[in-house]
């Protein structure tokens, strides 16, 4: 494995819900205003904190789905996790106005930087997805030329994410595609059955070992676990896959 | 104390004095790893410790397996905020394995298959304070957690705990780990709250 980046003290900001929009039934993105966000690589996340009048406080981490533009702003997109302690609030209490406390950016392994040449393979199992935009927005932002391939596994049309932001960078972003695998439902004509993610799928769809991609695969921890150990039975190098597990978090 | 969040009652599930700050409790065992989860054939692995002249002790699994081991009940600390408490385990304490290494030095690095490392100060790996564990709750440990066997240090944040460890080897000075150059806290006390770097 390879070093990450460093980066420096990680202080608590108080950000700003400037905007937010419904994703899905259950996912929301949140548009945070964070005075004097030093900026973020595709892939990292924040840590956020709530605080309760008593004093009691929660934190948990999420994924960054934005690009950073310079604008002082950053983009979550929360999944709500049914008895969340902290993702309820994010989802369906938390107001444009209100304040929240957060602090990063975090981690630097599981990132995509501008300088990288490879192909890059994206594998997304539901809310997995998050960090993956960020990186897909971030080679659209500087109009990369890398190719790029994301495979997006969800359960149903209705559950996936950024279907018009993706639909319209498959246009735009030349270099860019997308395959979707729904696990329970597909849409209206479409070409299999339901199904799994499989070795056939990251093999036809995904980019052959003898290219050398970086893999990113990112879901719940069954999903990444799988999806990993199939990318590595195809022959890709094990330290060119890289992961990140949810799972456990509410 | 943090400013208010308009709105936020919280479960307070965190009053329990046996959780750090910052933590919650998880009946799972979730899983976090940086790369695919690796498979050691228990015929080729070793357990090796280097000291800083470059000597190297070194175990077969069966070797490994004949040393005494102990079964500890801990709780553990994911610095991505889950605790689990009283998780149980077996292993080898790393005093047994240590017991004939030649060594000054006050730092270590934990080396895992796969290439993962983390450091570890060497007083922290003594007294009864780590094992390389190979049973997890009555069983084999799987290898998503880590199996064949991990390091198992609980009173340190749990990616110190190298999953698939391959060895230990004694430094001099002290050099960071995978997560530690990635902005993670050197030491990572969970009572302290280490989990980045300047925490």
């Amino acid at each position: 494995m390879a070093r990450a980046a460093v980066s420096g003290r990680l202080i608590w900001r108080v950000a700003t819900l400037a905007e937010a929009r419904a994703e899905t039934a259950s996912a929301r993105t949140l548009v945070l205003d964070v005075p004097e966000w030093p900026g973020h690589l595709p892939g990292q996340h924040v840590d956020v904190r709530l605080t309760a009048p008593d004093g009691y406080s929660a934190q948990r981490s999420y994924s960054i789905a934005s690009a950073w533009t310079g604008d002082g702003r950053i983009e979550l997109t929360i999944q709500r996790i049914p008895d969340g302690e902290v993702s309820t609030y994010l989802t369906d209490i938390f107001k444009v106005g209100d304040p929240v406390e957060l602090r990063g950016p975090v981690g630097g392994w599981f990132v995509w930087r501008e300088r990288q040449t490879a192909p890059v393979l994206l594998v997304g199992g539901g809310s997995g997805v998050v960090p993956l935009m960020s990186m897909v927005r971030a080679r659209g932002a500087v109009r990369g030329r890398q190719p790029f391939r994301l495979i997006y596994s969800v359960r149903s049309p209705e559950d996936a994410c950024y279907t018009g932001e993706l639909a319209r960078r498959i246009r735009d972003d030349a270099g860019l595609d997308v395959r979707y695998v729904y696990t329970r439902q597909t849409p209206e004509g479409w070409p299999e059955p339901a199904k799994r993610i499989s070795v056939a799928t990251l093999n036809t769809y995904g980019w052959p070992p003898d290219f050398g991609p970086d893999c990113y695969v990112c879901g719940p921890t069954g999903f990444v676990e799988t999806a990993a150990d199939m990318l590595v039975a195809l022959g890709h190098d094990p330290r060119r896959i890289r992961t990140e597990r949810f799972g456990g978090t509410s | 104390m943090g400013i208010i969040s308009p709105g936020f009652g919280g479960r307070r599930r965190s009053s329990r004095s046996d959780l750090p700050p910052g933590q919650y409790l998880t009946p799972d065992f979730p899983v976090l790893s940086a790369g695919p989860t690796p498979r050691i054939p228990l015929d080729r692995w070793r357990f090796t410790i280097t000291n800083e002249s470059g000597e190297r002790q070194s175990w077969t699994w069966s070797e490994f397996q004949a040393l005494p081991s102990e079964d500890v009940t801990v709780d553990i600390h994911c610095v991505t905020k889950w605790s689990k408490l009283g998780t149980s385990w077996r292993g080898v304490s790393l005093d047994t394995l240590l017991a004939d290494t030649d060594t000054t030095a006050d730092y270590t690095m934990v080396h895992a298959y796969g290439g993962y490392t983390t450091n570890v100060p060497l007083e922290d790996l003594l007294d009864g304070k780590a094992w390389i564990a190979y049973r997890y709750d009555g069983a084999d440990l799987e290898p998503e957690h880590g199996g064949p066997a991990r390091m198992l240090i609980p009173h340190l944040y749990f990616w110190k705990s190298a999953k698939w460890v391959s060895g230990v080897e004694m430094l001099d000075s002290d050099e960071p780990g995978f997560w530690e150059s990635a902005g993670y806290h050197n030491y990572g006390d969970p009572w302290r709250e280490q989990r980045y770097q300047g925490d």
